[in-house]
């Protein structure tokens, strides 16, 4: 920084804005800087958020204005917890959690561990891989609909392909025991890169010098993955589940795209089961509890989690 | 590295390595390129079994998912001949185009929200992402946890208030109500990416400039922003991305006006269901440009996704 740029910089900035500005404190730099983002978050995330805890109590309806609305205390959490619908369709989200997150922790983890083999090209072939997950789930779930139709259907062609049967036999979509499946590869499929990538950040975040030491000391390559690398990259992995974990809890686009809950409410997630009752059905009352009940199970769960994430990167 | 080291993987573990990654990335393309090729097909042979991989290309998907048809006589027709391509393709099937259909307004849609938004968020997260980074600002770590809490709220848990309130207060079902939700959505993830950008900017620069006779804001914006440049320009990049595919929103806010390409795609019908070659036409408009995006801006992109991992 020379004086002469900023001699000639205060000599074009006109003197009483200079003043105006260089008036205010750090302070209240800070707090001009930091209030519009509070503001839009508390006016667009917090202030509907306790409506929503407000509405939970009433038996209020949407497309009832004007009906009386009447304080009902607890009932409609009382009513949630007792429906054995709503366990349903938690049962169905669990299903969809466990398998998506494991089938995209054991192939991410195997593609970020194979890239880090530091083949020529790898940096491509990483980016065409990561390609599904930038794409809008509604569109592409959309499409996965074609690719699973039977008999004219890419996916059913192939499957057939491969193991001799035939593409009109099964269909993901509409079979009861295939679509809780079939939501689980397009998962799997589109998010598995995001697993991948974060496992390689873990995996390039290892120093070499860990590894030298470990081969003058003599240890299996099978010895060093299992006490170096898998270590190593556990937090991160963690992470990368834990990120996982919340997006799917909230999944609705690509489910209601591919299967919209079906066969009957096979596939029918928490989110969709919500977005039931509170658009369709209009009992916006219940739907309410419905919303707080899934946002205090997410946000206990996420923070039991964080708790035992920063236990593994204590060690 | 030398050839000596240890940790460099041996020759025939990376032939191996480089054969499954590529066999995994081309499996993992397909249905992108089928969805693109789809685009091609005339509808007969976008459901042929086997499915068609050699085909003769047409634009018949592209005019369907612009135009609106309607059937004619073919005495009509015989009068009136059909005078441009695409008049001429869709003549082949009896018909005449009645008008253009609505994928051109969503599309445009999206692209004001998307990058209205995508400004909003960056030029607020920016703001707010210097001050986290620079001053002491009380319950500062509370701040921050809050603004990354909001992201873990279902968007169908808060759609329902945000209805009622769009209603009241008029905004629901235009531009300006996505606009702003949108950018409430991705002002978590651009507070905390751009953070960690602005951390990584040594203070010296600041205070060099601030000697020299800087106000903190010109320093802010003379000396900081350039440097910070290419974090803005990714935060830009997965704010834009996300308001692009949003989909939870949409549908449930928009209905007429202000509705986006996602919720709009889906419902493409021919006769007899979806008009997959119409559907595909307009799934590969819109995904292309982000799959182009993301292959040219890949080493920014890929640093961004796993920057919060790597800053724990």
């Amino acid at each position: 920084m020379t004086k002469t740029v900023v001699e000639s910089l205060a000599e074009a900035t006109p003197p009483r804005a200079a003043s105006t500005i260089r008036g205010l404190s750090d302070r209240a730099i800070a707090w001009l800087f930091v209030g519009p983002t509070i503001a839009l978050l508390l006016a667009i995330n917090i202030f509907p958020l306790i409506w929503t805890i407000r509405l939970s109590f009433t038996n209020y309806r949407v497309n009832r204005p004007n009906a009386d609305v009447s304080w009902v205390g607890l009932r409609n959490y009382e009513r949630i917890l007792n429906d054995p619908d709503i366990w349903m369709t938690m049962q169905a989200t669990a299903h969809f959690l466990f398998w998506t997150i494991f089938f995209q922790v054991v192939i991410g983890f195997t593609l970020a561990w194979l890239i880090n083999r530091k083949f020529k090209g790898n940096d491509l072939w990483t980016t065409l891989i990561v390609l599904p997950m930038m794409l809008s789930p509604a569109v592409v779930g959309n499409f996965w609909t074609f690719l699973y139709q039977p008999q004219i259907g890419l996916f059913n062609y192939l499957v057939a392909y491969v193991t001799g049967g035939s593409a009109a036999s099964f269909s993901m979509i509409s079979d009861v025991d295939l679509a809780p499946w079939a939501i689980v590869i397009v998962d799997t499929w589109m998010w598995t890169p995001f697993v991948m990538l974060i496992c390689l950040a873990g995996l390039r975040s290892i120093p070499d010098s860990i590894y030298e030491a470990a081969e003058c000391d003599r240890a299996s390559a099978w010895r060093q993955f299992w006490t170096i690398t898998i270590p190593m990259v556990l937090p991160f992995l963690m992470l990368a589940v834990l990120f996982r974990g919340i997006e799917n809890f909230k999944m609705f686009d690509l489910v209601v795209q591919l299967t919209g809950g079906g066969p009957g409410s096979i596939t029918e997630l928490t989110s969709i089961n919500l977005k039931r009752e509170a658009f369709e059905k209009w009992r916006t009352g219940y739907s309410s509890a419905y919303a707080i009940i899934l946002f205090v199970t997410v946000f206990g769960l996420a923070s039991i989690y964080v708790k035992a994430l920063n236990k593994v990167k204590e060690r | 590295m030398s050839s000596f080291s240890v940790t460099e993987p041996s020759r025939r573990m990376k032939s191996f390595a480089a054969f499954m990654v590529i066999a995994y990335a081309i499996i993992t393309l397909l249905p992108l390129l089928w969805i693109i090729a789809t685009g091609f097909k005339s509808p007969s042979d976008a459901i042929a079994y086997p499915p068609k991989i050699v085909f003769e290309p047409t634009l018949e998907g592209y005019v369907n998912l612009f135009t609106t048809r309607t059937r004619q006589t073919a005495e009509f027709l015989a009068e009136n001949p059909p005078t441009t391509w695409y008049e001429k393709i869709v003549a082949q099937y009896g018909m005449v185009i009645a008008g253009p259909s609505r994928f051109g307004e969503r599309f445009l849609n999206s692209v004001i929200i998307g990058f209205g938004s995508t400004f909003l968020s960056v030029f607020l997260g920016t703001l707010a992402a210097y001050a986290f980074s620079r001053y002491r600002i009380p319950l500062k770590d509370d701040l921050l946890f809050f603004i990354l809490s909001t992201r873990m709220m279902p968007p169908i848990a808060v759609a329902i208030p945000i209805f009622l309130m769009f209603r009241q207060l008029g905004l629901s079902d235009t531009h300006a109500g996505m606009i702003l939700l949108y950018t409430a959505v991705n002002l978590s993830l651009s507070v905390w990416l751009l953070k960690g950008f602005i951390d990584e900017i040594p203070r010296e620069y600041e205070e060099s400039a601030l000697i020299d006779g800087y106000t903190r804001f010109q320093a802010f914006y003379k000396v900081v922003l350039p440097q910070a440049a290419t974090g803005i320009a990714s935060t830009a990049i997965f704010c834009l991305i996300f308001a692009w595919n949003e989909y939870a929103f949409a549908v449930l806010l928009t209905s007429g006006q202000a509705q986006t390409a996602p919720p709009f795609i889906p419902t493409i019908i021919g006769v007899g269901g979806q008009d997959w070659p119409a559907v595909a036409a307009g799934a590969t408009i819109f995904l292309v440009p982000v799959m182009v995006f993301t292959i040219l801006l890949r080493k920014h992109l890929l640093r961004g996704i796993t920057f919060g991992a790597v800053r724990k």
